[in-house]
């Protein structure tokens, strides 16, 4: 017992002190949020560098919960995308006059219900993670509740989402009963002489929840919606972390429980990723909403991320968890970005025509802006085109090449859109400027992220290739 | 390292990217004179890669090598055909910036630094022996020209910057695959070892395919050329230049360095897309050209004919048509690029690109007169300049492999020296159509330093192009010994039996 408890020491610490902070803010009130917000993203630090290291490694509690170099791989970027979420937060709601000290402590438990996620390894570590996750995430989505958009965001968000969890559940009692455990090596043994019709019954409808929490084609339609409504924080936290966590989860449950059934769920991938860069490339076309342009390219992101997946084996798998990486830093920063957009009387502003001339008013934002967006449509030699690349390598390593032909062929749509806000920044005439930037913080993160992801990010290749490398063997 | 102790190529690449980086927080004059002397230095060092290029030694000099990126290396090193264009990008570019000095006034520090990323880029993209390295600098070309139509751009410039971009994207990704399953396969990402790696011939054709997608749209060829003369014509007088002067010869570049020697079997089976494809051009885009009322489009128009000569002398298997090819890249380089100049120059002055509001500029603007007439001379390709050497040879290469494909590019010489002629009459000679046009001044100093250094430098290609065809002799030798194997039989041997020996290399190689 005394071992499994340390095999989850990263969900403890979080645990602990998002309640230990949720009673100093019930007692100190809302004006401590600051200092509440900094000790929330050092416990998130804390907790991703316990994360990798390799002494917490191990099967917790009889094979409910696993530790290994995977779930810290998938970790370390979920409290990292955490952390900037709970950084950035503060400023934005004290405009709004809604800053409370639920945000940060919220988020942590956000944080622990995806660490759960991503190290479960049972069929109800999984639920129960992912509904702790979830019911955080309804709550943070209408979190400026005087505001109609983030009220209809959260409402949306939690029935739909729970519509998702029913199905997910669904499909979960579907593969307990067919096959009688609900551990995932459990299932993996089962499956083993070929799968019966239950059990791909299961497995379609575990599937199809899973992909609601991604965002990927034929369960996106949320994703525009709640993503426009929610405070930006918010959305950039929805945007990054929970994909990392749902995707992470995704990959286990396809590698782990239901490995001998490639086969099967190989073709919902495939029309899963073709779809999501499809959709997500053209839908985003006509949107002058720039988060709600965000939500799609979101969306056609984690349909190439969906690409690596298709192919199956490791090298997929790292390709995968490679692109989350560099994705979430692409879209971090792009929502740091549009935390900047605010006018002159610093009202958040969300159109794309707001962006006119940016390039002439604040240059050093405009600069980083192009940088994301191009990072974002993968053209090198900016960072984003490497976790393209990998995806599309695993495609053709495993023979599928036609499939990666097409893939890389939908980019060209996305690119499109990416390129009409780089046109909006650098060649329209400029509209008002924006009220100047306050944080230095916020400056940083956008600093650091634009540099990650450009060509000096190649230099971390080989960093990054070993960590994803080592992550995709813990499940093979 | 290589023969001159230092990294030459890594430093030729870096220097403008560091020169960019630097205008980027300074003042418009200070931009100017920084990249100015940033591409100055640059062609003095591609000058001093030049003399020390080795003909006949090595295949591969200058070569550096470091496994930065893991899955592929910071790999440089030059052939003479490399060679070739690297002097030409090196060449071109202080041009470029000199003509930019007065005509852009809006944003110089980043336009200066547009300009010097491109040419890092450029000159990347033919230094480069990886193959990833390659596709990356090949891309990443994309992103400053498309600033710098879409920002200094004329009047729909939005569209053409659209265009650009995304028809050259497509197909450069289909490339990336190819590339992907070519390093698999072979298990190298080298250059040189995959130009030496023997692909199986049912895979040939769909990694052809794949390449051609990209060199096709990037040459360009027709159908797919019609990015072009909106790029061209929106683009600003400097970016034309580039545009047609080096970014265009990237496409020839790569069917020299991968489509033909790493698919000879299937090049030789699309012989014929490439061949019907190219006299389609030549013809229909010659045409095209006769009618264009502005003269940026018709020059860009004449581009889409030239590079189809490029294409016919490759894909004619010997080597009179390559070399013929690289020369007409080469001269192509100089002579379009001085042409957009020359248009530059009275756009500058009157702000129309409009044909019919100018004429009888010989009068008022005899310097002006006699190098748009030498390059116009040029563009026909007359005798003693460099467009001659390089499309006669190139049609005495596609001769010898079919006299009919020979016979149509011949009439696009004809149809050159039409439109070329027309559009010179309408502009120098007559009356001036307005008064404006009448008014206007002669070249000014910095204008005759940007012109008659390609004057010289086509004159010089034309009457010897010995020092241009010595340093790529051995390449091209390589090359033919590469594809030998799959050469179709021409027709011209057909009538004369054994009797060819006036068109076998060895002969050739004589002659010179």
């Amino acid at each position: 017992m005394g071992e499994s408890l340390f095999f989850t020491l990263p969900e403890i610490i979080l645990s602990v002190s998002g309640l230990l902070l949720l009673l100093a803010g019930a007692w100190g009130g809302d004006s401590h949020t600051g200092r509440i917000s900094l000790v929330s993203a050092l416990a998130l630090i804390v907790a991703a560098f316990v994360a990798v290291d390799p002494a917490t490694h191990g099967s917790a509690f009889h094979g409910l919960y696993t530790s290994d170099a995977f779930s810290a791989f998938a970790k370390v970027l979920i409290y990292g995308a955490a952390a900037v979420a709970i950084i950035v937060a503060p400023r934005f709601f004290a405009r709004e006059a809604s800053l409370r000290a639920e945000y940060p402590v919220l988020i942590l438990f956000s944080a622990v219900g995806m660490g759960m996620m991503v190290s479960a390894v049972d069929l109800l570590t999984l639920y129960v993670g992912l509904e702790l996750q979830s019911l955080a995430a309804y709550v943070l989505a209408s979190f400026m509740r005087r505001d109609l958009r983030s009220a209809e965001a959260g409402l949306k968000y939690f029935v739909l989402g729970a519509l998702a969890s029913g199905i997910l559940l669904y499909g979960i009692s579907l593969l307990y009963g067919f096959t009688g455990t609900t551990l995932f090596s459990g299932i993996a043994t089962a499956a083993r002489d070929g799968i019966s019709t239950g059990e791909l019954f299961g497995l379609v409808f575990v599937l199809a929840g899973l992909a609601f929490k991604i965002s990927a084609v034929p369960f996106h339609m949320w994703t525009p919606d709640v993503y426009e409504g929610a405070p930006t924080p918010v959305t950039a936290f929805f945007a990054s972390a929970p994909k990392v966590a749902a995707m992470g989860l995704l990959v286990r449950v396809s590698v782990e429980a239901l490995g001998p059934a490639s086969l099967s769920w190989q073709q919902i991938v495939i029309f899963s990723a073709l779809a999501s860069t499809i959709l997500g490339g053209v839908a985003a076309i006509g949107q002058t909403n720039i988060k709600r342009l965000l939500a799609y390219s979101s969306i056609n992101n984690v349909g190439f991320a969906l690409f690596g997946l298709a192919a199956g084996n490791a090298e997929g798998v790292a390709a995968t968890m490679s692109y989350m990486a560099v994705y979430i830093v692409m879209t971090l920063g792009s929502f740091l970005c549009v935390l900047q957009m605010r006018d002159a009387d610093g009202q958040p502003v969300e159109t794309i025509a707001s962006l006119s001339g940016l390039s002439r008013t604040r240059p050093a934002l405009a600069a980083a802006f192009a940088v994301f967006m191009f990072s974002l449509a993968g053209i090198p030699p900016l960072f984003g085109f490497w976790p393209k690349f990998l995806v599309f390598d695993a495609l053709v390593g495993v023979g599928m090449w036609p499939l990666a032909m097409i893939g890389i062929a939908t980019s060209v749509i996305g690119a499109y859109y990416y390129l009409k806000i780089v046109k909006t920044i650098y060649f329209d005439e400029p509209a008002p400027a924006f009220a100047p930037a306050e944080s230095q913080i916020e400056r940083g993160l956008i600093a650091i992220s634009a540099l990650a992801v450009s060509p000096l990010g190649y230099l971390g290749i080989p960093f990054l290739a070993a960590t994803s490398a080592a992550a995709a063997k813990a499940l093979f | 390292m290589n023969q001159l102790g230092f990294p030459i190529l890594t430093i030729l690449v870096a220097l403008p990217l560091l020169a960019g980086i630097v205008c980027l927080f300074t003042n418009a004059a200070t931009a100017r004179r920084i990249a100015l002397a940033a591409t100055l230095a640059d062609l003095a060092l591609g000058i001093i890669l030049w003399l020390n290029y080795d003909i006949g030694g090595a295949q591969w000099q200058f070569v550096e090598s470091v496994p930065l990126f893991g899955r592929f290396a910071w790999a440089l090193g030059i052939d003479g055909i490399a060679l070739l264009l690297i002097v030409l990008s090196v060449f071109l570019m202080p041009i470029c910036i000199l003509a930019s000095w007065d005509a852009i006034e809006k944003r110089v520090p980043e336009y200066m630094a547009a300009f010097l990323l491109m040419e890092s880029l450029m000159l990347g993209v033919f230094a480069a022996q990886d193959l990833f390295l390659f596709y990356l600098f090949f891309e990443a070309g994309l992103i400053p020209m498309y600033l710098i139509i879409g920002i200094w751009g004329g009047a729909n410039r939005i569209y053409a910057s659209y265009k650009f971009f995304l028809y050259t994207l497509l197909g450069s990704v289909l490339m990336l695959i190819a590339m992907l399953w070519m390093a698999r396969e072979a298990g190298t990402t080298d250059i040189p070892t995959l130009m030496a790696y023997d692909f199986p011939v049912s895979a040939q054709t769909w990694l052809f395919l794949a390449f051609f997608a990209s060199f096709a749209v990037k040459m360009p060829m027709w159908p797919v050329h019609t990015w072009l003369p909106d790029a061209h014509v929106q683009a600003p007088t400097a970016g034309s230049v580039i545009l047609a002067g080096v970014l265009l010869k990237m496409g020839g570049y790569g069917f020299i360095r991968f489509s033909l020697p790493m698919f000879p079997e299937a090049s030789a089976e699309m012989m014929w897309l490439v061949f019907g494809l190219s006299m389609v051009a030549v013809v229909y885009t010659s045409l095209v050209a006769l009618v264009q009322n502005d003269m940026k489009k018709l020059i860009a128009y004449s581009s889409v004919a030239h590079m189809a000569f490029v294409t016919i002398g490759l894909f004619a298997f010997n080597r009179q048509g390559i070399e013929g090819a690289m020369m007409v890249m080469l001269a192509h380089g100089l002579v379009s690029g001085a042409l957009f100049l020359c248009v530059g120059v009275v756009y500058d002055r009157m702000h129309t690109r409009e044909i019919d509001r100018y004429g009888g500029l010989s009068n008022n603007m005899p310097k002006y007169a006699l190098l748009f007439m030498f390059f116009t001379m040029a563009s026909v390709g007359l005798p003693g300049t460099a467009n001659f050497v390089g499309e006669f040879l190139a049609l005495v290469g596609a001769y010898d492999a079919n006299s009919w494909v020979a016979a149509v590019a011949t009439t696009g010489i004809i149809l050159g020296a039409a439109y070329m002629l027309y559009l010179y009459r309408r502009i120098a000679f007559g009356e001036a159509r307005t008064a404006e046009a009448a008014r206007m001044i002669d070249l000014s100093p910095r204008e005759l330093v940007c012109l008659v250094p390609i004057a010289l430098a086509t004159l010089w290609m034309g009457i010897y192009p010995e020092s241009f065809l010595a340093p790529m002799r051995q390449d091209v030798g390589a090359l033919l010994a590469r594809i030998e194997r799959a050469r179709p039989a021409g027709d011209a041997q057909l009538a004369m039996g054994k009797t060819t020996t006036i068109l076998t290399p060895a002969a050739h190689a004589g002659a010179h």
